[in-house]
């Protein structure tokens, strides 16, 4: 069943078409890749998403319903929340601070809220963190903290900017078991990611994009082949 | 965040301050605890928006301002009795909080903070021209209802209780967590479902509601008002910033030690540290807050309740791991 | 008709010193990032140095600018070395306290002057200072046109300045990207003083340049602290033309305001500028210039 879908995105920033004509679908329940280099508009995907930036033309569709006039907040209601690829942690507040303040998205008391963050955060792998203050955490627990948050509002998509991105290779392993753990409990999600053992080894389906525009699509298998992808990330073959 | 131990302290602490006047004889005393009262107010409602919600505003004057004049209007234009803008005179502020709101949280920071200058600049000149409307630069004069001192007292004590009360239930409440959330990170908190136009603007009507009523008590208690001294930026609008950062921002009882540091410095000054000092000290007063400031700033940002651990361990000597 | 011209070229003159003004104010902003709420309170010190001048040495304003732009230069230079420049980068809850610590310095310096001068109003009588030209019918204020040409003066001497010299360009670099200036080897903390002392002596320049047309007194500096950043607001951060046009603007407005609605207005009319711009020209007219 497809629970999301963008209709030729297109984000012109003055002249520069960062995002133009992007389309895809996603199913529900699936993880889908969106990869690219640097530059090529997928943060700004996520941006357009969830009307961070507005849309230049385009639509965006969730559960059939366009949202691409919704404001930012009524859109993380509907269910879908996103980490940003920079950390924007609540930096003063403790680690549970800053999970209760997302949770208050589906409850309304403290009491309430904390529960749900504690569960979170739990979930999540932060426990013995709880109590610190995000702006003394570690780059990766800092990540890790981002999608602890967007979960505590109980999404039914979760758009992940790069959230391996600075780890150790053991953190990295402990971020894909905990993507698949969400995907597990029912959660869509969009992975944006550069590393290439993430997003292989999660991503049911990606979509490939350069410039701002989409150059291959399908599975990870036949992205990995296609040779628009590996000129994009690796450069013409040099004929030496 | 508070606990019930934390309640226990602010019922005796109201109950003190209950009891106090009633063994001053002096009324001079009385009206510098009336002014603290008043800034314990307007210094809490400026943190409200700025210390815990991370909207810095430089026009509190404004709020004080209307407040102040809704209930000179009252009298000078409907013969009403100016106690009517006691219960006017926040909601007229809250309309322009409204107003404010709308035209200057798109801007952030500084440019929020100017913005709230200029609006504050721009009702004390409006007050001062608009003659027919204010009286102008002549100001309003009523006749005060109480020679003796000790109601105006009891009204403010309670105005204030009322105010810390209601500040200190929201936040410890969904919505003070949203507040320093929006303080913290506004993108981060629109994306996590706050809806950040809303909470600021719901933060700026508590904050004007107070601070309009204190200035509709302020005609009350003082019988005369005029743009200068309500809508002063000076004495207004950056003394509640002083009240708030001397204290502590964003804590509860962090603007109402500020008042108290506040009138007792100027009181300091005024008497030239009663008498000791020569007499050119009487004029220092503004200097003094210019000094403070200065020094609070590069020295305890956070303020007296905020850097308080801080400013223990330049007293007491502890081993280093009693000291945290 | 003639009223009108009047009161425009009466806009200009007093719009050019104001441009001298704003484009202090914007220097500050632009290379530190810091809203300089003393500003006004710089140029009121300069003023009273000027009056000491006059009064003692019999020095006319428009010389005493050889004393009162570097004396300037070098209070400011280090209120910002103790006092500001710590501040940068320093994490506290309320961001803005680089703001209000330039508020306490404005304090501190309009009470230290109050204390030295008393509150009366002073005042400096010149010869010139009553003496008026004219232009076909238009008539020009003496002074207030002398400070405007002196005013222009500054203004190419400085756009010479920030052009031409090395410490000029590596000031407009580290306004346009600090990392990337320190990178290049510029001595970003000491360009950063600089700049709080460049953009003081401007103003303090425009202080003597204004006190054979004004009066002087303590609390002078508020209002045109106000200016200024209507000014650098108007004009868009940073920028130097930008500064200049809001001056003028702003010096028209005001003049404008003063004979079409009234003299109590006028004060009004930047502020309502200043809303104005903010709300619904964000980046101010910077936006139409290309510097």
């Amino acid at each position: 069943m497809i629970i999301f879908e963008t209709k030729d995105l297109v984000k012109f920033f003055g002249g520069l078409a960062a995002v133009n004509g992007v389309s895809f679908q996603i199913e529900q329940g699936e993880i889908f890749g969106l990869i690219g280099p640097n530059g090529s508009g997928k943060t700004t995907i996520f941006n357009l998403i969830n009307n961070y930036f507005p849309l230049t033309s385009g639509d965006v569709l969730f559960d059939g319903r366009s949202i691409k006039n919704l404001k930012t907040h009524k859109i993380c209601h509907l269910g879908i929340a996103r980490t940003f690829q920079v950390v924007k942690p609540l930096a003063r507040l403790t680690v549970l601070e800053n999970v209760t303040a997302s949770a208050f998205c589906r409850v309304n008391s403290i009491k309430e809220a904390q529960k749900l963050a504690l569960e979170m955060i739990d979930f999540c792998g932060l426990m013995s963190y709880k109590e610190q203050q995000a702006k003394g955490l570690p780059i990766g627990l800092r990540k890790r903290l981002e999608i602890t948050r967007a979960m505590a509002t109980q999404p039914k998509i979760l758009l992940l900017d790069e959230t391996c991105a600075g780890l150790t290779p053991k953190e990295v392993d402990l971020a894909i078991d905990l993507i698949k753990e969400i995907n597990r409990r029912g959660v869509t999600v969009i992975v944006i990611e550069h590393i290439m053992k993430v997003i292989m080894t999660i991503s049911q389906r990606i979509l490939a994009i350069n410039h701002g525009q989409p150059i291959a699509a399908g599975t990870p298998e036949e992205i990995a082949r296609n040779p628009q992808v590996i000129e994009a990330y690796l450069g013409e073959e040099d004929h030496a | 965040m508070k606990s019930s131990l934390g309640l226990l302290k602010a019922l005796v602490v109201l109950v003190i301050a209950g009891i106090v006047p009633l063994f001053i004889k002096q009324d001079y005393y009385i009206h510098l605890l009336i002014l603290v009262l008043m800034w314990v107010i307007i210094g809490s409602c400026w943190n409200l928006i700025s210390g815990y919600t991370g909207q810095v505003s430089f026009g509190q004057a404004a709020f004080f301002g209307v407040g102040a004049y809704t209930a000179g209007i009252l009298f000078t234009k409907l013969e009403l009795s100016p106690w009517w803008g006691l219960v006017l005179g926040g909601w007229t502020a809250m309309i322009l909080a409204l107003i404010i709101g709308y035209l200057c949280f798109r801007l952030r920071g500084p440019y929020f903070a100017l913005a709230t200058l200029a609006a504050g600049e721009i009702l004390r000149l409006i007050a001062n021209n608009w003659v027919d409307f204010t009286e102008g630069m002549v100001g309003i004069l009523i006749m005060q209802t109480f020679s003796s001192k000790l109601p105006y007292y009891y009204l403010v004590l309670g105005l204030a209780a009322c105010c810390l009360g209601v500040i200190s239930l929201v936040m410890n409440s969904k919505l003070g967590y949203y507040f320093v959330s929006i303080r913290e990170d506004q993108d981060a908190a629109e994306s996590l479902g706050i809806n950040t136009t809303l909470y600021k603007n719901l933060s700026l009507l508590i904050s004007s509601f107070f601070t309009g009523t204190a200035g509709a008590f302020y005609l009350n208690y003082m019988g005369f008002i005029d743009p200068s001294v309500v809508f002063s930026l000076h004495d207004i609008s950056i003394q509640a910033i002083l009240v708030g950062i001397i204290g502590g921002v964003a804590t509860i009882w962090g603007p109402a030690l500020g008042a108290l540091i506040m009138v007792g410095i100027q009181e300091l000054f005024r008497t030239a540290i009663f008498g000791l000092a020569p007499k050119w000290v009487s004029q220092g007063h503004a200097m003094a807050f210019g000094i403070l400031v200065v020094l609070t700033i590069l020295f305890m940002s956070n303020g007296v309740v905020g850097d308080w651990s801080k400013i223990k361990r330049l007293f007491i000597r502890k081993s280093p791991e009693a000291a945290s | 008709m003639l009223v009108f011209v009047q009161t425009i070229v009466a806009g200009i003159l007093i719009g050019g010193l104001y441009a001298l003004i704003g484009i202090g104010m914007t220097l500050i902003m632009g290379v530190m990032g810091i809203i300089n709420l003393a500003h006004g309170q710089i140029m009121m010190v300069s003023m009273y140095l000027t009056y000491v001048c006059f009064n003692t040495f019999g020095m006319d304003p428009y010389l005493s600018l050889v004393v009162t732009m570097p004396a300037l230069f070098f209070i400011s230079f280090y209120i910002g070395k103790y006092l500001l420049v710590p501040l940068i980068g320093r994490d506290s809850i309320l961001p803005e306290n680089q703001v209000l610590m330039t508020v306490g310095i404005a304090i501190c310096l309009t009470e230290t002057m109050r204390f030295i001068f008393t509150s009366n109003y002073q005042s400096v009588r010149t010869g010139y200072s009553n003496k008026a030209f004219y232009l076909g019918d238009i008539s020009f204020n003496f002074p207030l046109a002398v400070a405007f040409l002196i005013a222009i003066g500054i203004t190419v001497a400085l756009f010479f300045f920030l052009m031409k010299t090395d410490i000029g360009r590596a000031i407009r670099a580290t306004a346009q990207d600090k990392d990337a200036a320190v990178l290049m080897g510029i001595n970003q903390q000491r360009i950063t003083y600089a700049t709080y002392g460049l953009g003081a002596a401007l103003t303090a320049a425009a202080g003597s340049l204004l006190l054979p047309i004004y009066y002087l007194f303590p609390d002078l500096g508020g209002p045109f602290t106000l200016k200024a950043f209507v000014i650098t607001i108007l004009g868009g951060m940073g920028s130097t033309v930008g500064a200049i046009l809001g001056g003028l603007t702003l010096g028209i407005a005001e003049s404008l305001g003063a004979t079409y609605i009234s003299m109590g207005y006028k004060d009004a009319v930047g502020m309502v500028i200043f809303l104005l711009v903010l709300i619904f020209i964000p980046g101010g007219l910077k936006r139409f210039t290309k510097i």
